[in-house]
C-alpha cells in the first residue's frame, strides 16, 4: 500500500536525487534537468496526498512509526495532519519552480547548488512531517545549513555577511531548542510527538515554571525562522543575497508550522498566556514592515518587508485563538509562500535583464515587457488581498476572526491594507509605468519566455483559484484545527475569551464538548 | 421560483474581459470591438427581460451557490445573489449607461494603441459593477466594491507613461482603500454581532429586535459611511476624483460619474435598516453630504478646465444622494441617482465631444462659440445643463426638488444649504455653457509651445491629431452622437417617473421602490423619547408632508435656479470683462477656491509626508539599522571576540564554511547514532 510509505518516498526523493547530482557531469543542462525532474516527481507524489487524505478522520494520516534507536528512544514517526497536509504540497510545488528560475540565474558552481538545494528540500518536508522531536530538530537544522552555504556563495554583494547574520540569528535561539528537547526527553523518556502532547497536556507532573522555559525556548526558536518582530534583523540581507530558490523558502512557513504545531499543540496554556504579547508584536510587526518598504528603493528589499507585514498576519492568526482566525493563519502561510514567492521570481526576472534592483533605474517597462508587467500587476493584487485573490481569503479569515477577540489591535492592523496597497502600487508605478528610463531605453528588451511563462503562470492561476475555492483547504486545515481547539479546552488555565458569537476557540469547544470533533455546519449547504 | 441565472449578467463581461485581456492584442480591431459591445449588450438585454417580467417574479429573488465561497468555523459567505427592486434599478443604469457608453468608445477611442485593452477594463469595471450590485451579502458586495476600484485604478492609468495619470489611479486607489478600512471594520462587527454578513440574515434579526438602537448599530454605519465616503468621493476623503479625471473621457462618464461613484449612495440605501435604527448615523451622512454638496459646488465655480468642472459637480451631486439618505428619504437618494447618471454621463461625454472637436483641448479659456461648429454636442449639452440646473421639467429638478422637499420636512438648515448649493450649480454648468458655446471663439491654433501644454494635459491620441490638422474644429462621429441622443432624451424626460404628488403626479418611482427601502426610522428626539421611556418598537414612518408645501418649494427652487442662470449669463455673456474684476477685488476667497481650499497640499503635508518620514528614517534608519541591526552586529562581534567558532565563520573561506557545517551535520548524526550524549547530559 502506498499510503504506508508514500512520505518517506516524498522525504528522501529530493536527498536521493542530490546523491545522484553529486556524480552527474557538469557539461550542459544536465544537472538542472535531472533535478528538475526529481521535484517533478515528488511534487507528483505529493499530490497523492491530498488525494487520499481522509477529512473526516482526526489525528495523523500516512503515519510510519517505527522504532528508530532504542536507547535514546528515537522513533522514525512520520506523519500528515490537516495543518501539514497543504504546506508539504507548497514545498513541493515550489521545488520546480525554484529550479526553473535558477535555470540561468545559477550558472556557475551548479554541482554544489543544486545538490544543497535538493538536500533542503529534504530537510523541508521532513520538518513538516516529523513526528518525533529529535527527527524534527535533525531536519531543522539540515534546513539551515544549504541555507547558510548558498547565501554565502551565491550572494551578489555582501553573501558572507547575510550568511553570518542568518547563521547568528538561527543557530542559537536552535541550540537552545535543543536543550528543552533534551530537557523534555528527559522528563518524559520519549521524544513521540503524540505521546507528549498527551503527557503534557493531561499530566501535571511538570512544574510550571519549567515548562515556561520549554515552551519560550521553543518560541524564540520558530520565531526567529518566521520571522516576528523584533527578531527579523536577518530577513532583509537574507532575502536579498540569498538565490532566488532559496529566498522563496527561507521565510514563513518553517517557522510558522513549528509555531503552531509545538508551541499550540505541547504548549496550549502557555502559549496562551503569552498571546497577548504575540499579537502586540504581530500588529507592531505588520505595521512596521509596511512603513519600511514604503521607504525601499531596492525592489528586493521591499519584496523582504512586505513578507515581514505579510507573515504578520499569520502570527496574529496563530494567537487570537479564534476558529477563523487559526484557519487564516494556515491558509495565509501558504499564501504568502506562493505570493511571496511569485513577487521574488518576477524581481530576479528584472534582475536577471537589467542587473539591478535600483528601482529610481526603472520606468515605463510597460510598453516593453508587456507580458512580465501583467504577472506583476496580478502578483501584486493578490499580495495586497484583493477580493477574489487567495490574500484576501487569509487577510479577511485573520482579520474577522481575531477581531472578536482583540477589536482595538486589529482595528489597527487593518489599517495596514491601506499602506500594503500604498508600497505595492508605488512600487509597480516606479518599475513599469512613466516614461521609460535611460536604462530601459539601452537595453534590449525581452519579454518572458517560455521557461518563464511556465514558471509564473501556475502560481498567478493558483493565487486566483485559492481565491475563489479556498473551503477545498480551509476544510483540511479546520480539522486540525478543531482538533487542537479541542485540546485547549482540556488543558485551558486560562478561562476562554468572552464573545458573543461562537467565533471563538475557548467557546466553541465549550459548546461542543472537548471531545466532540464535529465539523461546524455550513448553514444550507 | 423562475429561474433567472443572475449570475450571468456579470459573467458575461467577465468573459468578454478574458477575451480581450488575454487575446485582444492579437485580434482585429473589430473583432474587439465587437467582443466588447456584446459582452455589455447582453446584460442589457438580461435586464430588459427582468423588467418585462416584473410583474410575476417574488421579490427578493435570492440565487445561491450551494457550496460556499469562504468559510470557517460557524461563519460562511456565499456566492450568492439577490434582485429586487432596488437592486434593479441599479442594474438598469449600469447595464443601460454602460452600454451607451461602450458604443461612445468605439469612437473616442478608435485611434488609440491600447484600443483592446481599454475595452478590456471597461468590461472588468461592468463585471464588478454588476457583482456589486447584484451581491446578497456584505462580503460579496465588497467583491465589487474592490473590484470596481480596480478597474479605476486601471482606467484612470490607462496612458500609464504618463505620470499624472499614473498618480492619479494610485491616489484613487489609495484613498479608496481609507474608505474600505470602513467597510472592513464594519463587517468584522457584523460578524461579530449577527454571526453572518448575508443582507436577509442581518436585517431580518435586527427587525425582529426594536429595542436595538444605536449603539453598535450606529458604530457600523458610520464605519460603512467611511467606506461610502471613499467610493463616493465625500468629505473627507473625495480628493482622488478631481484627480481621476486623467483617465479617458468616457471612462469618467461611466465610472466617475455614472456608476462607480454611487456605489456608496447605493450601499447605505441598502443597509438603510442598519441607519434607520441610528439617528447619529443619518445625522453624519446628510451632515457630511450636504457640506460636501456646498463645498464641492463652491470650488467648481472657479475651475477653468471642463472636466474638473464635471468632476467636482459630481462630487457635489453625490452629496445631494447622501443628502437624501440621510433624511431617510432612500427613494428619493437613489432617484437622484438615477437621473444624475444620465445628465452627468451626457455632460462628460459631450464634454469628450467638445475635447474630441478640439483636438484635445480641455481648457474652458481656450473654447468659446462653439454652438454653431458642433451643434449637435451643443443641443445635447444644453439638455444636460438645464436637466442638472434643476430648470423644470427636466430629470434634476423632478430628483432634486424631492431631496430638498425631504430635506425641509426634517430639517430647515439642511434645506437651506441644499438650496444654496442649488443656485451655485445653475451658475457653474451656464459658466461652463457660456465658456464653452458662446461668445468670442478663443480656440487658438496648436503652435508649438501651446502643443507641450496641451501634451501634459490631455489624450496622447487627440494631441497628434491636433498637431497634424491644426485648429479644424469637427463634430464627431455618429457612433460618438447617438448615445448623446439617446441620453440627452433620458435627461428631459428621464425624471418624469418619479413625478412628485405635489405637482399633479403619483411620484411612481418612489412606490416603485418602496418595498425594497421602506424607512420606519424614527428622529433623533422620538429615539431618546423612546429610550427613556422604553417604548421602543413603535417607529413613526417618514413624515408626510402636504402638497402645498411641496408646490412652493419647488417654486422656491426654480426661482434660485435662474437666479444661477442670471448669475452666469451676467458674468459670461452680457459683461465677460467682469469675473477677472470680481476676482482681483475678492482675491483671497478666489486663491482659496482657485486652490481647492489647499486641501491636498494639507493632506500631503499632514498625512503623507510624515508616515514616509516615518517609514525611512524612524524605523528604517533610527530602529532597525540601529537597534536591531545594530544589535546583532554587536552580538556577532562579541561571539567573534569570544568564540574561535565564529571567528573561523568569518575568515570567508567558503570550503571552510562548508567544513564546519558538514561536521556539524556530521556531529548531529552521530549523536542520534550513538546517543552517548543525551545519556551524559540526562543521567
Amino acid at each position: 500500500m502506498l499510503n504506508d510509505y508514500i512520505l518517506t518516498a516524498i522525504i528522501f526523493l529530493p536527498a536521493v536525487g542530490a546523491l545522484v547530482v553529486a556524480f552527474l557531469p557538469r557539461q550542459g543542462r544536465v544537472i538542472q534537468g535531472f533535478t528538475l525532474l526529481v521535484t517533478l516527481i515528488t511534487f507528483i507524489l505529493s499530490l497523492h496526498l491530498p488525494a487520499h487524505f481522509d477529512y473526516a478522520r482526526h489525528g495523523f494520516q500516512f503515519e510510519e512509526n517505527r522504532p528508530w534507536i532504542s536507547s535514546p528512544a528515537i522513533r522514525y514517526h512520520l506523519g500528515v495532519d490537516g495543518l501539514s497536509l497543504w504546506l508539504v504540497l507548497l514545498a513541493t510545488f515550489l521545488a520546480p519552480i525554484g529550479v526553473l528560475v535558477s535555470w540561468r540565474a545559477i550558472e556557475t558552481r551548479t554541482k554544489e547548488f543544486y545538490f544543497l538545494f535538493l538536500l533542503q528540500q529534504t530537510a523541508m518536508i521532513g520538518i513538516f512531517v516529523a513526528l518525533d522531536l529529535f527527527l524534527y530538530y535533525g531536519f531543522w537544522e539540515l534546513s539551515l545549513v544549504p541555507m547558510a552555504i548558498l547565501i554565502a556563495m551565491f550572494g551578489p554583494n555582501r553573501g558572507r555577511q547575510a550568511a553570518l547574520k542568518f547563521f547568528l540569528y538561527t543557530f542559537l535561539p536552535s541550540a537552545l531548542f535543543l536543550v528543552a528537547i533534551l530537557w523534555l526527553y528527559a522528563k518524559t523518556n520519549t521524544f513521540d510527538f503524540v505521546q507528549l502532547q498527551n503527557l503534557l497536556t493531561s499530566g501535571t507532573a511538570f512544574s510550571p515554571q519549567a515548562l515556561w522555559w520549554v515552551s519560550l525556548a521553543f518560541l524564540v526558536a520558530f520565531a526567529v525562522k518566521v520571522p516576528v518582530f523584533p527578531l527579523h534583523g536577518w530577513l532583509s540581507d537574507t532575502i536579498h543575497e540569498a538565490p532566488t530558490a532559496m529566498a522563496m523558502v527561507v521565510a514563513g512557513k518553517l517557522g510558522l508550522y513549528s509555531i503552531f504545531r509545538f508551541n499550540l499543540g505541547l504548549f496550549p496554556a502557555q502559549s496562551r498566556a503569552i498571546a497577548p504579547v504575540m499579537i502586540v508584536l504581530a500588529v507592531v510587526g505588520l505595521l512596521y514592515g509596511a512603513l519600511v518598504a514604503l521607504a525601499q528603493t531596492d525592489m528586493k528589499r521591499l519584496v523582504a518587508w512586505s513578507i515581514l507585514s505579510n507573515l504578520s498576519f499569520c502570527t496574529l492568526g496563530i494567537f487570537c485563538f479564534a476558529i477563523a482566525g487559526l484557519d487564516g493563519a494556515v491558509f495565509q502561510t501558504l499564501n504568502e509562500g506562493l505570493t511571496g514567492g511569485a513577487l521574488l521570481v518576477l524581481v530576479s526576472l528584472l534582475y536577471e535583464r537589467y542587473g539591478t534592483y535600483d528601482m529610481s533605474l526603472y520606468g515605463g517597462l510597460a510598453a516593453k515587457l508587456p507580458m512580465l508587467a501583467t504577472l506583476f500587476v496580478i502578483t501584486s493584487l493578490a499580495l495586497i488581498g484583493l477580493p477574489l485573490f487567495n490574500g484576501f481569503v487569509g487577510e479577511f479569515l485573520v482579520l474577522s476572526g481575531s477581531f472578536q477577540v482583540h477589536p482595538g489591535w486589529i482595528a489597527a492592523a487593518t489599517s495596514g491594507v491601506i499602506l500594503s496597497a500604498s508600497y505595492m502600487l508605488w512600487m509597480v508605478q516606479r518599475i513599469f509605468y512613466g516614461k521609460q528610463s535611460s536604462l530601459i531605453v539601452n537595453r534590449p528588451a525581452f519579454d518572458l519566455n517560455i521557461r518563464e511563462h511556465i514558471t509564473l503562470w501556475p502560481m498567478a492561476v493558483l493565487m486566483l483559484v485559492m481565491g475563489l475555492l479556498s473551503p477545498y483547504w480551509i476544510k483540511g486545515i479546520q480539522s486540525s484545527v478543531m482538533q487542537f481547539s479541542s485540546g485547549i479546552t482540556r488543558s485551558s488555565v486560562i478561562a476562554p475569551q468572552p464573545s458573543r458569537v461562537s467565533y471563538v476557540v475557548g467557546e466553541v469547544s465549550a459548546t461542543r464538548g472537548p471531545s466532540s470533533h464535529k465539523k461546524p455546519s455550513r448553514g444550507a449547504q | 421560483m423562475t429561474d433567472l441565472h443572475l449570475w450571468l449578467i456579470p459573467l458575461v463581461p467577465f468573459a468578454g474581459f478574458l477575451v480581450n485581456g488575454l487575446l485582444g492584442r492579437r485580434l482585429p480591431k473589430a473583432l474587439v470591438t465587437t467582443v466588447a459591445l456584446v459582452a455589455s449588450l447582453i446584460p442589457l438585454i438580461q435586464v430588459a427581460v427582468i423588467v418585462t417580467k416584473i410583474g410575476s417574479l417574488t421579490l427578493p429573488h435570492i440565487e445561491k451557490f450551494s457550496r460556499p465561497w469562504i468559510g470557517a468555523g460557524a461563519f460562511h459567505a456565499d456566492f450568492s445573489f439577490q434582485l429586487d427592486q432596488l437592486a434593479l434599478v441599479m442594474l438598469c443604469v449600469v447595464t443601460g449607461v454602460g452600454f451607451l457608453i461602450h458604443i461612445y468608445s468605439v469612437g473616442y477611442m478608435a485611434g488609440e494603441e491600447g484600443y483592446w485593452r481599454f475595452f478590456a477594463y471597461m468590461n472588468l469595471f461592468l463585471f464588478f459593477m454588476l457583482t456589486l450590485v447584484l451581491a446578497e451579502n456584505f462580503l460579496l458586495m465588497f467583491v465589487g466594491w474592490e473590484g470596481v476600484g480596480l478597474a479605476s485604478y486601471l482606467l484612470i492609468g490607462f496612458w500609464y507613461t504618463r505620470d499624472s495619470a499614473v498618480n492619479a489611479g494610485k491616489k484613487a486607489f489609495i484613498v479608496n482603500r481609507i474608505g474600505d478600512v470602513g467597510f472592513i471594520l464594519a463587517m468584522f462587527l457584523l460578524i461579530g454581532h449577527f454571526g453572518t454578513l448575508s443582507f436577509g440574515d442581518v436585517f431580518s434579526q435586527i427587525a425582529a429586535h426594536p429595542a436595538w438602537q444605536g449603539g453598535f448599530l450606529t458604530a457600523i454605519g458610520l464605519l460603512l459611511f467611511l467606506g461610502a465616503a471613499g467610493k463616493s468621493a465625500q468629505i473627507p476623503l473625495y480628493v482622488w476624483l478631481p484627480d481621476a479625471m486623467e483617465g479617458p473621457t468616457p471612462v469618467s462618464a461611466l465610472i466617475h460619474a455614472a456608476t462607480m461613484v454611487t456605489a456608496g449612495v447605493y450601499m447605505v440605501a441598502r443597509a438603510h435598516v442598519i441607519f434607520d435604527r441610528s439617528p447619529y448615523a443619518l445625522g453624519v451622512v446628510a451632515i457630511i453630504g450636504v457640506a460636501t454638496a456646498l463645498f464641492a459646488a463652491t470650488i467648481g465655480m472657479v475651475q477653468t478646465d471642463i472636466k474638473r468642472v464635471l468632476a467636482y459637480s459630481t462630487i457635489s451631486q453625490l452629496g445631494y444622494m447622501f443628502l437624501g439618505c440621510g433624511v431617510a428619504a432612500y427613494s428619493a437618494g437613489i432617484f437622484h441617482l438615477v437621473t444624475h447618471a444620465f445628465f452627468k454621463a451626457l455632460l462628460f461625454l459631450a464634454a469628450g465631444s467638445v475635447i474630441h472637436a478640439l483636438g484635445g483641448e480641455q481648457d474652458m479659456r481656450a473654447m468659446g462659440g462653439l454652438r454653431n461648429k458642433i451643434p449637435i454636442t451643443f443641443w445635447t449639452m444644453t439638455a444636460a445643463v438645464l436637466a442638472i440646473s434643476g430648470c423644470p421639467p427636466l430629470a434634476g429638478f423632478v430628483s432634486k426638488d424631492e431631496i430638498l422637499y425631504q430635506a425641509f420636512l426634517s430639517s430647515k438648515l439642511l434645506w437651506a444649504v441644499g438650496l444654496l448649493t442649488a443656485g451655485l450649480t445653475s451658475f457653474y454648468m451656464f459658466r461652463l455653457w457660456y465658456l464653452t458655446f458662446f461668445g468670442e471663439s478663443r480656440v487658438q491654433p496648436a503652435e508649438a509651445d501651446h502643443g507641450a501644454a496641451v501634451h501634459a494635459r490631455s489624450d496622447t491620441k487627440l494631441v497628434l491629431e491636433a498637431e497634424q490638422n491644426a485648429p479644424h474644429v469637427h463634430e464627431s462621429p455618429w457612433v460618438m452622437l447617438w448615445p448623446l441622443i439617446i441620453l440627452a432624451i433620458l435627461s428631459v424626460i428621464g425624471g418624469w417617473i418619479g413625478w412628485p404628488a405635489g405637482l399633479g403626479g403619483t411620484n411612481w418611482f418612489a412606490h416603485f421602490l418602496e418595498p425594497a427601502v421602506k424607512s420606519v426610522h424614527m428622529t433623533y428626539e422620538q429615539t431618546t423619547v423612546a429610550m427613556a421611556t422604553s417604548t421602543v418598537g413603535n417607529p413613526n414612518p417618514s413624515p408626510t408632508g402636504d402638497k402645498q408645501i411641496e408646490l412652493i418649494l419647488a417654486l422656491v427652487s426654480t426661482l434660485v435656479a435662474f437666479l444661477g442662470w442670471l448669475a452666469a449669463h451676467v458674468l459670461y455673456y452680457a459683461r465677460p470683462e467682469l469675473p477677472a474684476r470680481l476676482a482681483s477685488r475678492l482675491h483671497a476667497l478666489y486663491a482659496l477656491l482657485r486652490n481647492k481650499y489647499w486641501v491636498d497640499e494639507l493632506y500631503g503635508a499632514l498625512i503623507v509626508a510624515p508616515i514616509l518620514f516615518v517609514g525611512r528614517w524612524i524605523l528604517g534608519v533610527l530602529i532597525d539599522r540601529g537597534l536591531i541591526d545594530g544589535g546583532t552586529l554587536t552580538a556577532g562581534y562579541t561571539a567573534q571576540g569570544l568564540g574561535a567558532l565564529v571567528a573561523r565563520i568569518q575568515s570567508g573561506n567558503i570550503r571552510s564554511y562548508a567544513g564546519w557545517l558538514a561536521l556539524f551535520a556530521a556531529v548531529l548524526l552521530a549523536v542520534s547514532w550513538f546517543g552517548w550524549t543525551t545519556h551524559f547530559l540526562l543521567r
